[in-house]
């Protein structure tokens, strides 16, 4: 029964954390972005592993803090978060779901795989996520937030975030 | 426990680089040429910042009875291990792209090598950066080659940069005593080896647009030993200000 009980509690904790939304991007959740690594939950330990994105990344404190509320208002007060800088976080561990999320919400998903860096200066086609168009331009390496950069569309002429590959 | 001196020296320079760097460039914050540089900037200056966070936490551990807040906020000029280039003012846009240029150009080998430190912390902190690095120096590599092959204008105060930074790079390329410490534990990668890259690259992009390197051998050099310009002094009292002013302040 104890066993049943703890899988029980190890898989509402995942449900929770899955509810935890980006607070820049608030259609993707942080599993989905692959922040959260893993869920160890047992007697002995009880803890969530989670992964900053870019080193300055302002919203990684705001996304601790968020899921110990998540976790605390719903019983889970005994469970510790812990932050792993290693292995380092890649735009690699971005889920099928969470890249189509992404593009939804009008930001271009990371088109390669982190290992290809170069992927600015039409090395690689960035698609405008409104008409489609492959006619687009970089603006400028660095977006609204250090992990986007920002494009224009040359055909429907409105600007777009490109999610970087890292 | 055994105090690793050289260890504890090591994670303070790079410390020290990284917050003194970022902070030096989110000075553009509010004055960037265009929205999209300033934007850019700032958020470069993020990266480097959060890398500071990093090694200052793990500095803390291992210098004990202190933290990262007191690290960067308390201490006074002679006890901060960034080289001088870190520390030089801004200076225009052309100047500070040059800045920028060197640095980024010796943090992606630096880091890159990094990686493979005998230490755990720096070998993870490494692999985060090592990925940042890159778009800092493409960023910086680009605006070289626009401002190089710009106008006459932009091209002159690009050269009038080089040559006043010039000066300060040797001091980044060349291992002093605590490095060569540093480089014999397996720490932090060959200095010296790097340097011998750095100069090869920096060079090629000097020739593809134009400018020109000074034959001077001369280098400014002191401040991972805490000998520093007049600048960190300036640096200091402004980054430090609010917790001198309000001692223990918090959000």
């Amino acid at each position: 029964m104890e066993a049943i009980k703890t899988h029980i509690e190890q898989e509402h904790i995942w449900t929770l954390l899955e509810s935890v939304k980006d607070p820049e991007i608030p259609v993707i959740s942080v599993c989905e972005l692959g922040i959260v690594k893993d869920v160890i939950y047992s007697d002995a330990i009880k803890q969530v592993i989670i992964t900053p994105t870019y080193s300055g990344c302002p919203a990684t404190k705001e996304i601790e803090m968020t899921i110990r509320i998540e976790l605390d208002s719903h019983g889970y007060k005994d469970v510790e978060i812990i932050s792993q800088i290693s292995p380092a976080w890649t735009t690699d561990w971005i889920t099928e779901e969470g890249r189509k999320k992404l593009l939804e919400y009008g930001i271009v998903p990371p088109v390669t795989a982190s290992g290809k860096f170069g992927l600015m200066h039409g090395e690689v086609i960035i698609t405008c996520p409104r008409c489609n168009s492959s006619k687009t331009k970089l603006v400028s390496e660095f977006g609204s937030t250090a992990c986007k950069a920002l494009y224009k569309c040359e055909e429907c002429l409105e600007p777009f975030d490109y999610f970087k590959c890292i | 426990m055994q105090t690793n001196q050289v260890l504890i020296d090591t994670v303070l320079r790079i410390a020290d680089n990284a917050l003194i760097h970022g902070h030096r460039i989110s000075e553009w914050c509010s004055k960037g040429p265009e929205m999209e540089i300033d934007i850019a900037l700032t958020n470069i200056a993020l990266d480097h910042v959060g890398r500071s966070r990093y090694l200052y936490q793990y500095a803390a551990t291992l210098i004990g009875n202190t933290d990262e807040d007191q690290l960067a906020y308390l201490r006074d000029a002679w006890d901060f291990k960034n080289i001088l280039l870190v520390e030089q003012a801004n200076g225009d846009f052309a100047n500070t792209i040059v800045k920028n240029y060197f640095i980024d150009s010796f943090h992606v080998p630096f880091f890159l090598g990094l990686q493979s430190s005998a230490d755990k912390q720096l070998a993870g902190i490494a692999e985060k950066s090592s990925k940042e690095v890159k778009y800092h120096q493409t960023f910086s590599r680009d605006w070289m080659r626009r401002l190089g092959q710009g106008t006459e204008l932009s091209h002159s105060k690009l050269q009038e940069a080089v040559d006043h930074l010039w000066p300060f790079s040797g001091e980044m390329i060349v291992a002093d005593d605590v490095d060569a410490v540093a480089i014999g534990q397996q720490l932090i990668p060959d200095i010296n080896g790097i340097g011998v890259y750095w100069k090869a690259e920096v060079q090629a992009l000097m020739q593809e647009i134009g400018i020109i390197i000074s034959e001077n051998a001369w280098m400014q050099s002191g401040g991972k030993k805490g000998i520093h310009t007049e600048q960190l002094g300036l640096v200091l009292a402004e980054m430090q200000f609010i917790q001198r002013a309000y001692p223990n302040s918090q959000w």
